[in-house]
């Protein structure tokens, strides 16, 4: 074996084991940590570990530098909390008057309706779903009330309207987070096309009664779909999006119903292959319990020996990063292809030629966008 | 044990293989080059500084090396990297040692979010530290560098770093970069400080570095407690005028120029409320150097007793 391999192996070991058992981590030696924060930095998945040992109590039974390091974590991720919370009590305020239904989405439902997978989770935006019908009047609203619709180019200008799911994002004038409006879970263009009325319509109001949050099967669903569907070439797919995966599993496994409407529901919203690689993968990473009928109502949707085997040997190549003074080209190698199938799910194969060669074009002439380190300034926060 | 206590030849070797370990105050940077200036500059800038080992938690890995494809070679560059990633403009292979100074700025400006960092210069006598918050331009480096070859030790020229258990600052006494005129103030000023080659052309302009003095250096790790806010400005040709300000005023200029003051938010506001209440709050307008290092002289001194 050699040495990329072993160290690839080594580095995916260490992150997986803190996931699973932190409970150990107290004993680890200080180069293996020295590892970890390296490997669960670049999976943002430092402020994990952070919530998981202070609810254990065992902040204080690790080295003082981890630590601060995974305080450093938290007090960024606490921060977000923050303006995320207050991003939605102005959206709230901003939309008095009007019954536009608000379902939010991902990291912000995780966070509101208080979901195991929310604490040490590093998120950014606010995603809201509604139906496609009032996206013009929340748009107009917030756009009177302070928000602005952010500047990008005409190319993804018409790449949002046209073809996506969502509107290019909204940015209030005196504050940085993000508001992302779907109108549905992929883009148009996708050959998934999951009924979005059928996930408005089984929303679930939080404490705060105009805001809503999926339904659990549709969240799980969703959590799936945007595991494997919105991937990037570098990141690949996203382990801490499989762990939402299987925090979500292991949560709502407990209501009663759950799994019996997790299977129906796929297939009525024609989300039964992201559902079976969801569980798949959850299981073998997560060892997630999942009950042997589910396992069996989907052995009909399962895809063909030769996609399997693929996907078997590519999502755990893709899903973890290795080491990273050992990069493995193989790994990014099956990131890139997997980039590559999610969008060619996405989009018909000629618009997906044209979109990967404009985006291949931009990166060609440098355009993306690069950090000048001259330029530290307090804004790059 | 220091830098230096290791051949030229162990360091270029270690910096193009496992990597050279070195302390700046409380951060541990673990840096990779196969550039012969950063080599050459390592070895003459950080002589002094202390070594870590290798079998501890490094803060940061970083790496400034020669790209692999074309411009290895035809115009070559220097490319700055965090943790192998290489999310960073390239610069000029000439300029690959500002690049890596910055860097190192960088890495610990956007992670080390356990403590508060204040945009400002801190050096510090008897136990008691001034902090000059300001805005780039206004000369916070160049009464920095001058005051720390004049009697005060360096903790930083460009961060307040504020331990949040009990509001003591932090040294990180890194090097100095000097832009453009400064450079010939600080040659005229102190003779005997230790600057480095100009970099011409920089996206800065003309940058120099002045390593801190040795007792800077050897006494990274003794924190200090915030006494004096000076708020400093350097208008040429202006007589010198240093006047005490409202300390509600302070509080904003400080929480204002900070690179994380929202990120620990109450926190933050504790913090620099403590700051405000400890200290004697000025600003300061000077055009020559002399003058104002001994009105901060006779300021801290009437302040010290």
């Amino acid at each position: 074996m050699s040495k990329t391999d072993s160290e690839t192996r080594r580095a995916n070991q260490l992150l997986l084991e803190a996931i699973q058992s932190p409970e150990k981590l107290p004993s680890l030696p200080l180069t293996d940590w020295d590892l970890l924060i390296r490997v669960a930095r670049r999976v943002r998945l430092l402020g994990r570990l952070e919530a998981d040992l202070s609810s254990m109590g065992l902040l204080d039974n690790i080295p003082s530098k981890a630590a601060e390091h995974l305080r450093a974590s938290r007090n960024v991720i606490e921060h977000r909390r923050t303006l995320v919370t207050w991003e939605i009590n102005r959206i709230l305020w901003a939309l008095k008057g009007t019954d536009v239904p608000l379902i939010l989405l991902k990291g912000a439902a995780y966070m509101m309706a208080g979901l195991p997978s929310a604490p040490g989770r590093l998120f950014a935006d606010v995603d809201l779903l509604t139906p496609e019908d009032r996206v013009l009047e929340l748009e107009e609203k917030l756009v009177s009330k302070g928000w602005y619709k952010t500047e990008i180019d005409p190319y993804d200008d018409r790449y949002y309207r046209v073809w996506m799911h969502e509107i290019p994002p909204l940015r209030h004038r005196e504050r940085g987070t993000e508001i992302d409006i779907h109108h549905r879970m992929l883009p148009r263009t996708s050959r998934l096309q999951p009924d979005p009325a059928l996930m408005i319509e089984a929303a679930r109001p939080l404490a705060e009664p105009r805001l809503c949050i999926l339904a659990p099967a549709d969240m799980v669903l969703h959590s799936m779909v945007h595991l494997f569907l919105e991937g990037d070439p570098v990141e690949g797919l996203r382990f801490r999006d499989l762990l939402d995966v299987h925090l979500l599993l292991c949560h709502f496994g407990q209501e009663s119903g759950f799994w019996e409407s997790l299977v129906p529901r796929a297939s009525q919203l024609g989300l039964t292959r992201p559902l079976f690689y969801g569980l798949r993968y959850s299981e073998q990473f997560f060892s997630t319990k999942i009950p042997d009928f589910v396992q069996f109502e989907l052995w009909g949707c399962k895809p063909n020996w030769l996609v399997r085997t693929l996907m078997d040997h590519l999502v755990p190549l893709a899903i973890l990063h290795g080491h990273p003074d050992y990069p493995n080209s193989w790994a990014s190698l099956a990131r890139w292809l997997l980039y590559i199938r999610s969008h060619w799910l996405k989009m018909p194969p000629l618009l997906l030629v044209r979109h990967l060669s404009y985006k291949a074009y931009l990166r060609l002439r440098g355009i993306t966008k690069k950090v000048d380190l001259a330029q530290l300034d307090l804004r790059q926060q | 044990m220091r830098i230096a206590d290791q051949s030229i030849k162990v360091l270029e070797d270690n910096l193009k293989n496992c990597g050279l370990y070195v302390k700046f105050g409380s951060f541990t940077v673990r840096i990779h080059s196969d550039i012969p200036s950063v080599s050459e500059l390592v070895n003459h800038f950080y002589a002094i500084y202390p070594c870590a080992s290798g079998d501890e938690i490094i803060d940061f890995h970083i790496g400034i090396e020669k790209p692999k494809g074309l411009r290895r070679w035809y115009r070559p560059q220097s490319l700055f990297s965090v943790d192998g990633r290489l999310t960073f403009q390239p610069y000029p292979v000439e300029h690959a040692f500002p690049a890596l100074e910055w860097g190192i700025n960088w890495c610990i400006a956007t992670r080390a979010h356990h403590l508060l960092m204040l945009h400002s210069a801190v050096v510090e006598r008897n136990g008691n530290a001034i902090l000059f918050p300001a805005w780039p331009g206004h000369g916070k480096s160049t009464l920095c560098t001058a005051l720390v070859h004049s009697g005060w030790r360096l903790l930083s020229d460009e961060f307040g770093l504020v331990r949040p258990e009990d509001g003591q600052l932090l040294p990180i006494p890194r090097l100095i970069p000097l832009k453009n005129e400064s450079i010939d103030v600080i040659r005229q000023f102190s003779p005997g400080a230790i600057i480095g080659p100009s970099f011409y052309g920089t996206r800065k302009g003309t940058v120099a570095h002045v390593r801190p003095p040795e007792d800077s250096i050897y006494r990274m790790d003794e924190p200090a407690k915030p006494r004096w806010l000076i708020f400093p400005r350097w208008i040429a040709n202006a007589p010198l005028r240093i006047e005490p300000i409202p300390k509600s005023q302070a509080f904003l200029m400080v929480a204002t120029n900070s690179f994380n003051y929202d990120v620990l938010d109450q926190t933050s506001y504790r913090l620099v409320t403590d700051m405000v209440n400890n200290c004697d709050c000025h600003t300061l307008v000077y055009s020559d150097l002399y003058e104002a290092i001994s009105a901060i002289d006779d300021l801290t001194r009437i302040g010290h007793e």
